[in-house]
């Protein structure tokens, strides 16, 4: 009975996880993001990033997931902005190239919505972040949709004069997608 | 100067506005295309746009009461070239007190920037984002803003002729105060 119970935790202790889903299709995936300019919402695109994520639509809760963003391929609505992002006040792109989101904890807000907790890395600071989103299973792919405010500030982003919040807002809405197979 | 050869006070106001406003739309729109991306620029094009919606608005109140409104006649002594070029003159202007804002507001929506009257009220982006077409449109506000400036010049000289070379109304007619009828 022992050797049993042996062998079964073996079997699922090795068995893949064959719901679980991690082939992140970069091609369908996007993530964007909305700054609010005098009050006019501008949407930029964080064009080139990597993404590593692991979730099972039966049991989300053991979802992890491991986002790196390249800065330097930013798409920001003009060159002249795109410039100014890689500059010192904004992300200081020859320091510090990435940002990154890793999480290894998801919690089931109910409704098919989910929260992931992890940590955001930007410019050198690492802090506490929250990413709310919806999971959707269709045509044999696992969608991942999201948005979550992030403040721009706490990490420094677009300091010196571009620290003024009533010319660019302090919060930035980081709009995610993901298509898993 | 009989009341009737004015304009009415209205008209006189709505005029004198719309200068106003482009007299300060026009060098804010030369000196934020000259300034690198700064807050300041940002700030700036916003006022630039909203004086440039504001225009709109006037010239959109302007026109309603030319239609429902006749301007003084013309001194009987004016010659037929000069009422033709007069004439000929105020239908630019108009055309240009609308087009002018609208190609802003389209070259706007083209480059991706969303027009947001008074940082409050949004305005519909007719066109989406295309960078080409909005570099043809801001090429196309440039120029009508090059047209406005030469008819400006035009219309400006022609008022101070009338008053101080042919010393008649016509200036007079459509200031605040009728400072030649005080005279006569």
């Amino acid at each position: 009975m022992t050797r049993l119970f042996a062998a079964l935790a073996l079997l699922v202790a090795v068995s893949p996880h064959a719901a679980e889903l991690s082939a992140v299709q970069l091609d369908k995936s996007s993530i964007a993001f909305v700054s609010r300019q005098m009050n006019v919402p501008v949407e930029g695109v964080f064009k080139k990033f990597s993404a590593q994520i692991s979730i099972d639509p039966a049991k989300p809760e053991a979802g992890r997931a491991r986002i790196e963003i390249d800065l330097n391929n930013i798409d920001a609505g003009s060159t002249e902005a795109n410039d100014e992002l890689k500059s010192k006040n904004w992300f200081n792109t020859r320091e510090f190239p990435r940002a990154s989101f890793v999480s290894s904890a998801v919690k089931a807000l109910g409704g098919g919505r989910f929260e992931a907790f992890g940590k955001t890395t930007l410019k050198g600071k690492t802090l506490e972040s929250r990413a709310p989103f919806t999971l959707k299973q269709e045509k044999g792919v696992l969608i991942l949709d999201g948005t979550f405010p992030l403040k721009r500030l706490a990490y420094g982003i677009g300091s010196g004069a571009w620290s003024d919040t009533s010319v660019v807002a302090d919060e930035v809405l980081v709009k995610f997608h993901f298509v898993l197979k | 100067m009989t009341a009737s050869a004015r304009y009415t006070e209205t008209a006189i106001s709505l005029h004198w506005l719309v200068a106003f406003l482009i007299f300060a739309a026009f060098p804010l729109g030369l000196i934020m295309s000259g300034l690198a991306l700064s807050p300041l620029k940002l700030e700036l094009v916003s006022y630039h746009k909203w004086l440039g919606v504001t225009v709109f608005l006037v010239a959109v109140a302007r026109l309603a009461w030319r239609a429902t409104h006749t301007p003084p006649p013309l001194p009987t002594a004016m010659p037929a070239w000069e009422r033709t070029a007069a004439h000929g003159l105020h239908h630019l202007l108009y055309v240009l007190l609308f087009a002018i804002p609208l190609s802003g507001w389209l070259m706007s929506s083209a480059k991706g920037f969303q027009t947001v009257y008074f940082g409050v009220l949004p305005l519909p982006d007719l066109i989406g984002k295309d960078k080409a077409l909005g570099d043809v449109l801001r090429e196309v506000h440039r120029l009508l803003n090059d047209g406005m400036l030469g008819l400006v010049v035009a219309h400006v000289g022609a008022a101070l002729k009338h008053h101080f070379i042919d010393r008649d109304d016509i200036l007079a007619r459509m200031l605040p105060f009728p400072s030649r009828s005080s005279r006569m």
